[in-house]
């Protein structure tokens, strides 16, 4: 296999873990809020929270790139300690995170709501505090739905192509990506690199997809 | 309102005096009592296990009070309500709630020991669960489930323990050893017992005091020889 072709195929992989670690913190997190409490305006942090499955891919990767651009909030913010996000791998697994979480934080959702309050309730009565409760007793009761996420959000950022190609390009060696390739590949008029990354996308999708499936379905 | 049932012996005081809504009924408890073990016996639905839930701090009462041991648990005028983690009660629900994804021995040791008399060594003892110490919960029996949710409960050296009916799920020959260990527990270990059940022969097997229940109100209490049928 070519040297550039397993290049992409590695970087993507790492990018796509890179960003499914970056995700799971958070995800987890709101998956948890979402499942276990009511307050006022959940149903439009539920919104927000879906929102990059539903919007087009290139809309997301464009408020990213308002946001961590040289002239956007955190761009600003970054810019006096000579940190620049845009156009380099960090948005690339800013891009895969963004657009993976909605499917971490609904199955991770699904799996906190099967663990009965009760348990919870049962570790409370035996001196353990919040925390103790959390990682104990909830955390690990719902890991299969958690590690299922993980891995559907891990999917979709091997996938990502709409935010990434907005945010970080396609830049040989730096920023390019499975999905990116494919298309840079195809649009440059070599379609048997483009084919082998799309064997390659085919084969770590399927994997990880197959895996998900079985970890959110099987007791 | 009317009198408080009280009962003198020298045993742990119960200040049961709450009323708890349940569906269509009120739970109201009026009781100040001592006892080594109180039964709390009624058919299903009367508001037994409320009571007791509302003792756990698992559910909380409207207004009352609630103190075991001389510690108050609950009062609705000085604002009270300890923590479900701070009150130190071992509760065994009915249907046990060990915890699936740890093994016997995490289960039992999930709290940390108060007592020394009451460490790992004695309870498995106590209650036959050393060669069952690193066995997954799910591939236990009903019995030794049963033995196991006791163990957990008394490792955290509970003030009291509460049981809601813990032999529903248990055999026949099994019946009479787990009464028998419940009586070591409330004798020789000191432990006072709140037990629900609706069997009247297991009220009197463990219980010095008896609470008859239906629909929340408490229509008799006092020795259970007195009051059960």
């Amino acid at each position: 296999m070519e040297r550039e072709i397993l290049d992409i195929a590695i970087f993507t992989t790492i990018a796509a873990l890179a960003a499914t670690i970056v995700m799971l913190p958070p995800g987890i997190a709101l998956a948890w809020v979402l499942a276990r409490h009511r307050f006022r305006g959940k149903a439009v942090v539920e919104t927000l929270a879906s929102l990059p499955l539903v919007m087009p891919p290139v809309a997301t990767g464009l408020l990213l790139l308002w946001l961590v651009g040289r002239r956007g909030p955190v761009g600003r913010m970054l810019e006096p300690f000579g940190l620049e996000i845009v156009f380099t791998p960090v948005a690339v697994v800013l891009a895969m995170a963004i657009m993976g979480l909605p499917l971490l934080v609904r199955t991770a959702r699904a799996g906190f709501e099967q663990v009965t309050r009760r348990y919870e309730q049962m570790a409370e009565t035996l001196g353990a505090r919040p925390w103790r409760v959390f990682t104990t007793i909830t955390l690990p009761l719902a890991s299969r739905n958690i590690l299922a996420g993980a891995l559907l959000g891990f999917t979709r950022a091997l996938g990502e192509f709409g935010a990434t190609i907005v945010v970080a390009g396609s830049i040989p060696g730096r920023t390019r990506t499975l999905a990116v390739g494919i298309y840079t590949y195809t649009e440059t008029g070599q379609d048997a690199r483009a084919a082998v990354l799309l064997v390659i996308s085919v084969a770590l999708a399927f994997g990880a997809a197959l895996v998900a499936n079985r970890l959110a379905h099987v007791d | 309102m009317r009198e408080p049932v009280r009962d003198t012996r020298e045993s742990p005081r119960f200040e049961l005096r709450f009323s708890l809504t349940q569906g269509t009924f009120t739970v109201a408890p009026d009781l100040d009592i001592s006892a080594r073990a109180v039964a709390l016996f009624g058919p299903s639905g009367s508001g037994k296990t409320s009571i007791l839930e509302a003792v756990a701090g698992l559910r909380t009462p409207q207004e009352g009070r609630i103190a075991v041991r001389e510690r108050v648990l609950f009062d609705s005028e000085t604002h009270t309500n300890v923590a479900v983690r701070e009150r130190h009660l071992g509760y065994v629900p009915q249907d046990l709630l060990l915890f699936p994804h740890l093994d016997v021995r995490q289960n039992i040791t999930y709290a940390p020991p108060r007592r020394s008399d009451l460490d790992v060594p004695n309870l498995t003892h106590l209650l036959g669960l050393t060669p069952l110490m690193d066995r997954k919960v799910s591939g236990l029996s009903g019995g030794e489930r049963q033995r196991v949710a006791l163990a957990r409960a008394l490792h955290s050296g509970p003030d009291v323990l509460l049981l809601d009916e813990p032999l529903a799920a248990v055999d026949l020959a099994r019946r009479r050893l787990i009464l028998e260990t419940l009586v070591t527990i409330r004798d020789d270990l000191g432990v006072p017992l709140i037990y629900v059940t609706h069997s009247p022969d297991e009220a009197r097997a463990v219980a010095d005091y008896a609470i008859v229940l239906e629909e929340g109100r408490v229509v008799a209490a006092g020795p259970p020889v007195d009051v059960l049928p």
